[in-house]
């Protein structure tokens, strides 16, 4: 019987990624949802649990409709949700977290022995009997932390119980404790929707799945009728590339020539080359590492080993300034937290990284110059009507990034890292975007593009680099790569599961 | 203090707008205060302002670089107050001629500023902490300088503090103009001006594109420092006296005079002149409720209250521009 549905939920950001999406668990199941990364899994478990509203549907709870306008109010009516992002107080102890909003009370004071043995209670349940209650938060590793997480949510009764990628930072044994509890929850008649690119999980644990696929729901099964490679060709679908016009393109010397570069365990003994005039993409699932290789490349956090060569230059990279010295550039995933200053004007931010040039010597701004060279840069992105002088942040996300594009060929470097160039930008943008790279390329760049749209991919790059727990677990030629050879890549990191580091 | 990506557009007003309000409220204070008191609007009154503004003056214009970092420095009236006890020292203890004293007054005022910097870059502690520590350091080594006692000076920093025959205006008073256009001139035509404010509007941005951004902050505290010490030769050529005690809450009226001026508390935004109006609207409004015949107390009420009412107007405006950016 029907516990939770949902009819035609439609959600959209700058372009959909949600539409007409039928959905509906059943009490007493596990009903897992897998899909590529912006298939819409997140955005699904967000609308469900009351942090997002959606733009089109409806949804019904136990037959009545649901509609909650917030986390709080989905949670009165049983629907918890653990997300990625945690949601723990660092300063508070592991019991003031879990019972955060109905501390025991006694006049007052917060009744101490009581909150501990309901914090007692709640942490047996995931297996953490042996964490003090009053430990402060913080001082336990991210695993258990997330452990921690869960126990909260359970603690609260629910009916419906939203996991989102609960085992990123888990052990295999602590895997074993929560399926356990999860088991518990179904047998007691609570429905679990379980998002999770963990094929090998899934198969363990859930009744059900459902495979999104750009928003929308391609199959909804009986998890024993969908074997994995079903469920990839599922994500990945069957549909034509977009053809995006590529002027031709000679490759030159190898112009980025990177060795067992490595930082913790999120960057792990990575090496690729790319060549003058190349452009490699990076796939790979969330998590993977694809960001982190790309930072640790780039100094901005620096790598623990590994050897990189610009142009047959050795190069030591320990911070961005290092970077762009060698003749690195880098187009950030958050182009508003890391890109941009977006109170300034376009002036200002195109100019940033090669401001030295227009100055005289001793730092004196020479205001021709630099007023040349941003109206220079922006024709070059073809900045759509927004003068120079207009701040950053009254553009729209196309033009921001535009911005941040025009403030590297401004400053011209060999090689251009571009984390996620076209997210959240329109279809417009996305395309003059890609001209860019192309041209930038078409001139002698080396470009490395990490994005989360294979599609993208496939018709901007050369060679396709996959990442895959860390690691880079293969690369793809243009004539040989198949779409779902690289969802293959892309999940075989996380199928035999070597434990995660172990938790404090 | 921190500032992020921050959604704060700047109104792209002309800086000539920001500029006008300022002279209107001058005005009209003046106007106010002439029109209740008797001598408000003469000479004396304008000549004896002037004289009196050249420490804060160029406190402020240090504080207004610090506060277009997103930083803050508290020790500026502490070491204002050392810088001017070394200045006496070396004058009346030492024997020493006024240049070589200045510049050793205005080397220990860098060299606090300095210390500030580096303490702050160097560890990423908040500079509201490392200021508020050498706030207190300073204040010591003052009292342990002069022995806790008033030094006299005498004529020796005439040249400096006396008013000029004629146009009944000091040295100090020019030389403090100087130091506000030189001020407005680098924060807005220099590369190093571009790092302050760019730092300020958002520093992991200024990191990811190559520009490394702790010499900067080093140098911003640095010329605080040093702009404090100058202050302090000033305020010893004003009272021919190095008084352990000057410059008590003197941060707090440059930080009013930076707000006043229009220079956001969260960094990226800001200008010199403006600080500079901000000043003369502080003083012009100490010494009208001084001659209303106010005592000290109230006249520490009500500019207490107008540098309340600056920053919430300031609010105010941050708000009305982000509306019309279609951001809040």
């Amino acid at each position: 019987m029907p516990l939770l549905t949902a009819r035609g939920l439609g959600k959209r950001y700058a372009a959909p990624v949600l539409s007409g999406v039928d959905f509906e668990l059943r009490a007493g199941e596990v009903h897992a949802v897998v899909g590529a990364n912006g298939a819409g899994k997140s955005t699904l478990a967000r609308i469900l649990s009351g942090l997002t509203a959606p733009d089109a549907g409806a949804m019904t709870l136990n037959g009545r409709p649901y509609a909650p306008r917030n986390k709080a109010e989905a949670e009165l009516a049983g629907v918890q949700i653990v997300i990625q992002e945690l949601n723990l107080v660092g300063t508070l102890s592991v019991a003031e977290n879990l019972f955060l909003r109905e501390l025991p009370r006694c006049l007052g004071f917060v009744d101490r022995s009581a909150l501990h043995a309901r914090a007692r209670t709640a942490l047996a349940a995931v297996g953490l009997e042996d964490v003090e209650p009053d430990t402060p938060v913080a001082r336990l590793g991210v695993g258990r932390q997330q452990l921690v997480e869960v126990a909260a949510a359970l603690a609260r009764s629910s009916r419906v119980l939203i996991l989102d990628e609960p085992t990123a930072a888990l052990t295999d044994p602590e895997v074993e404790v929560l399926f356990g509890h999860i088991r518990r929850l179904t047998a007691r008649g609570v429905g679990v929707l379980y998002v999770s690119h963990r094929m090998d999980e899934i198969r363990r644990i859930a009744h059900r799945t459902t495979v999104l696929r750009d928003g929308r729901v391609v199959e909804t099964a009986p998890a024993a009728d969908l074997p994995l490679d079903r469920v990839v060709q599922l994500m990945v679908g069957r549909g034509a590339a977009d053809r995006v016009e590529m002027p031709p393109r000679a490759l030159g010397e190898i112009a980025l020539l990177v060795e067992g570069l490595g930082r913790g365990a999120a960057v792990r003994d990575v090496s690729f080359e790319v060549r003058a005039g190349e452009i490699l993409g990076v796939a790979g699932l969330v998590g993977s590492g694809r960001t982190e290789l790309l930072r640790a490349l780039f100094g901005a956090d620096p790598p623990d080993a590994g050897r990189v060569h610009v142009r047959g230059r050795a190069v030591a990279i320990r911070s961005p300034r290092d970077a762009v010295r060698a003749g690195l550039g880098m187009i950030p995933e958050d182009r508003k937290a890391h890109g941009l200053l977006l109170p300034r004007s376009v002036r200002v931010n195109a100019t940033l990284a090669h401001l030295r040039a227009m100055a005289r010597p001793g730092g004196w701004l020479v205001s021709n110059r630099e007023r040349a060279a941003a109206d220079a840069a922006t024709r070059g992105v073809a900045l759509q009507g927004a003068g120079v002088e207009r701040p950053v942040a009254e553009l729209s996300g196309g033009n921001q990034q535009k911005v941040v594009l025009a403030r590297w060929l401004l400053r011209d470097p060999d090689v251009l890292l571009c984390d996620e160039p076209t997210r959240g930008i329109d279809v417009a943008a996305k395309a003059t975007v890609y001209r860019l790279l192309g041209e930038l390329a078409a001139r002698g760049k080396a470009l490395v593009v990490v994005s989360s749209e294979l599609r993208e991919l496939t018709a901007l790059c050369d060679r396709i680099a996959v990442m895959s727990a860390g690691r880079l677990a293969a690369t793809f030629e243009r004539s040989t790569w198949t779409e779902a050879g690289i969802m293959d890549a892309a999940i075989s990191g996380y199928l035999d599961r070597a434990p995660a580091p172990a938790a404090a | 203090m921190a500032a992020s990506g921050g959604a704060v557009p700047a109104r792209r007003a002309p800086a000539g707008a920001e500029y006008l309000g300022l002279l209107a409220v001058l005005l009209a204070l003046v106007a106010l205060f002439g029109g209740f008191t008797d001598h408000f609007l003469s000479r004396t009154t304008f000549t004896a302002l002037a004289n009196q503004v050249p420490s804060l003056t160029v406190v402020a214009v240090g504080m207004t670089f610090v506060l277009v970092l997103a930083g803050i420095d508290l020790s500026v009236g502490s070491v204002l107050a050392l810088c001017g006890a070394i200045l006496g020292g070396a004058m009346a203890n030492q024997g020493w001629d006024l240049l070589p004293s200045v510049a050793l007054a205005l080397g220990a005022g860098l060299g606090v500023g300095l210390l500030n910097g580096l303490v702050t870059v160097r560890w990423a502690i908040p500079s509201f902490i490392v200021t508020l520590g050498t706030l207190e350091v300073a204040r010591g080594a003052t009292y342990l300088a002069v022995d806790s006692r008033a030094l006299f000076v005498g004529s020796g920093v005439e040249s400096i503090g006396a008013p000029l025959p004629g146009v009944g205006l000091s040295p100090a008073f020019f030389l403090a103009l100087l130091v506000v256009a030189a001020g407005q001139v680098v924060l807005v035509r220099t590369v190093f001006g571009r790092y302050v404010v760019a730092i300020g509007t958002n520093e992991e941005a200024v990191r990811l594109s190559g520009i490394d951004p702790r010499p900067t902050k080093v140098a911003v505290f640095a010329l605080s420092g040093l702009l404090a010490g100058l202050g302090g030769v000033f305020q010893v050529a004003y009272l021919e006296t190095a008084d352990p005690n000057a410059g008590i809450g003197l941060e707090l009226s440059a930080i009013a005079a930076v707000v006043i001026g229009g220079t956001s508390l969260m960094g990226g935004r800001g200008s010199v002149v403006s600080s500079f109006l901000g000043v003369l609207v502080i003083a012009v409004l100490q010494a009208g409720l001084a001659q209303l015949g106010a005592t000290e107390p109230t006249k520490r009420v009500v500019t207490g209250a107008v540098i309340v009412l600056a920053v919430i107007v300031d609010a105010y405006r941050q708000r009305f521009s982000q509306r019309r950016a279609g951001v809040a």
